[in-house]
């Protein structure tokens, strides 16, 4: 589903702003929102502990079939930086907050 | 016991809101009491409690949750309703415009009071004129009958045209106020209103929707464009629905009512009860020779703009009554509206305001005479010198 088709004028839009179909937030690609940082992943350092997984605020780490941590999905982080502050990881946490230019 | 036969019953207006209601028999009423609209829900929460709806109440601890409540049954398919006054209609300010912004088509009675400071628990129209920009169908009764009339109707105008639909009735003077009211049988109400159809139901999980999502720049203007176009294609269907109950009811519905209009030089245009004193005093004055006329608004929202134009084109002078201080420094709400409503004419009436009846203050019959005869001196006069004034208000 499209959800940035600026073409449809108001007599096409279904009424009251609602939109039709489920799961339409996964077309909303929010990781454009990120400023500055973004988390990046050191897997050699990783204990797969899930617990960047759990605090995420988004749906923005990746979860293999087999349950263990992947890599971040930057469509939809939005750099706030949760996961690398609450990473257990030592002596050095497995995920650093790097600084990112657009 | 089921109502065969149509029936004359006395009632208040509370009790016959109440009435109109258990013969509707919506799927969900969220409410929360307050004067003097507590009646009215304290009657049908008696229907609901001995069984004869199958009404889902949900008792709220605030207005702001009870029209929460009401989006979100609307929301998921139910039929809904809900009645309340002045403060409380106040505390659902920021619900009133998600309910219509949603298009959801809950049906309210508001059991119109003055809103505070000072506060005054008597009726005036305060609280529904602010109201006024909120995206609901307003309609407006002069007495017990037509709430019970304009209840029943509002149910299907709502459900046509996707908005919600207030029911106004002036607190206590026709709220608490005893009448002869005749209602019909319960399988014609139920018929009339049918079952509620919706393109869109959250409850449906076959179809998933989103509903309230963020709208910005990018989308918000069209969607408050088609929410302004089913308020400005309102009319034709508050109109069909009114044919249709007369055919059950034999009781005609406009969007106005003209009382001895038609020969009238000077006339008067009011909402809700005034209504009625003010047609009494219009036959005394004709025995006295005087050209006097009412234009009654029944529907404010949509605003009758057609229909007053051509009601009020012809005439001498008319005196808008406004049961509510818009604080405008310039006259009330509906005075603004009427007259702007009638710049298009080539042959203007001169139009006079009346803030009149704030906080329950009466008035009498002798109230509107006086504004009539006021309404002879100005056509005399050729002119308004004041036309913003008080009715009965100590100077
Ligand atoms: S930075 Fe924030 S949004 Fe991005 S993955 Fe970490 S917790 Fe999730
Ligand atoms: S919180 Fe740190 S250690 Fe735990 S899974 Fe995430 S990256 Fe690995």
């Amino acid at each position: 589903m499209k959800l940035t088709d600026k073409s449809q004028g108001w007599k096409e839009l279904p009424i009251g702003g609602i939109i039709p179909g489920g799961g339409t937030s996964r077309a909303y690609k929010t990781g454009t929102w990120r400023t500055g940082k973004k988390p990046v992943w050191h897997p050699e350092r990783c204990i797969q502990c899930l617990s960047c997984w759990i605090y995420c605020p988004d749906d923005a780490i990746f979860i293999t079939e087999d349950g263990k941590r992947a890599d971040f999905n930057y469509e939809y982080c939005k750099g706030c930086g949760i996961c690398a502050r609450e990473c257990p990881a030592k002596p050095e946490k497995a995920i650093e907050m790097v600084d990112e230019l657009r | 016991m089921a109502q065969k036969t149509k029936e004359l019953m006395a009632l208040t207006g509370n009790e016959a809101a109440a009435y109109a209601m258990k013969q509707i028999n919506p799927d969900v009423v969220a409410a929360y009491p307050i004067t003097p609209q507590t009646e009215l829900m304290q009657t049908f929460a008696q229907y609901v409690a001995d069984g004869l709806v199958d009404t889902e109440l949900v008792a709220v601890e605030s207005e702001h949750s009870a029209m929460s409540a009401c989006v979100g049954a609307a929301a998921g398919g139910a039929r809904t309703m809900t009645a309340t006054s002045s403060q409380g209609l106040a505390l659902m300010w920021e619900v009133l415009y998600i309910a219509s912004g949603l298009r959801l088509p809950i049906v309210m009675s508001v059991v119109n009071r003055a809103l505070s400071a000072p506060i005054n628990i008597h009726g005036d129209h305060s609280d529904s004129m602010g109201a006024r920009d909120s995206g609901w169908i307003q309609l407006w009764s002069e007495n017990a009958q037509e709430v019970y009339d304009n209840l029943i109707q509002a149910v299907r105008i709502a459900e046509e045209v996707f908005l919600p639909v207030m029911v106004n009735l002036d607190g206590f003077i026709i709220s608490h106020g005893v009448e002869v009211v005749e209602t019909l049988p319960d399988d014609t109400v139920k018929e009339f209103v049918g079952e509620r159809k919706s393109p869109y139901r959250l409850l449906d999980i076959d179809h998933p929707i989103t509903v309230g999502a963020l709208d910005l720049q990018d989308y918000y203007m069209e969607h408050k464009r088609s929410q302004a176009e089913a308020m400005r294609t309102a009319m034709p269907t508050i109109l069909k629905v009114g044919k249709e109950f007369e055919g059950i009811a034999g009781r005609n519905y406009e969007a106005v009512e003209n009382y001895r209009l038609e020969d009238a030089e000077l006339v008067v245009v009011a909402l809700g009860s005034t209504c009625g004193t003010a047609k009494d005093a219009i036959d005394e004055l004709r025995e006295e020779g005087i050209e006097a006329g009412l234009l009654k608004i029944r529907v404010f929202r949509p605003f009758p703009w057609e229909e007053i134009k051509s009601a009020l084109g012809s005439k001498k002078a008319v005196a808008v009554m406004d049961r509510a201080e818009g604080m405008s420094a310039v006259g009330g709400p509906l005075f603004h509206e009427i007259r702007s409503c009638l710049y298009d004419l080539t042959n203007r009436p001169l139009t006079v305001n009346y803030i009149y009846g704030l906080g329950g203050r009466d008035v009498a019959i002798e109230d509107i005479k006086k504004v009539f005869y006021d309404l002879v001196s100005i056509a005399k006069l050729g002119k308004v010198e004041d036309f913003y004034r008080y009715l009965g208000v100590r100077e």
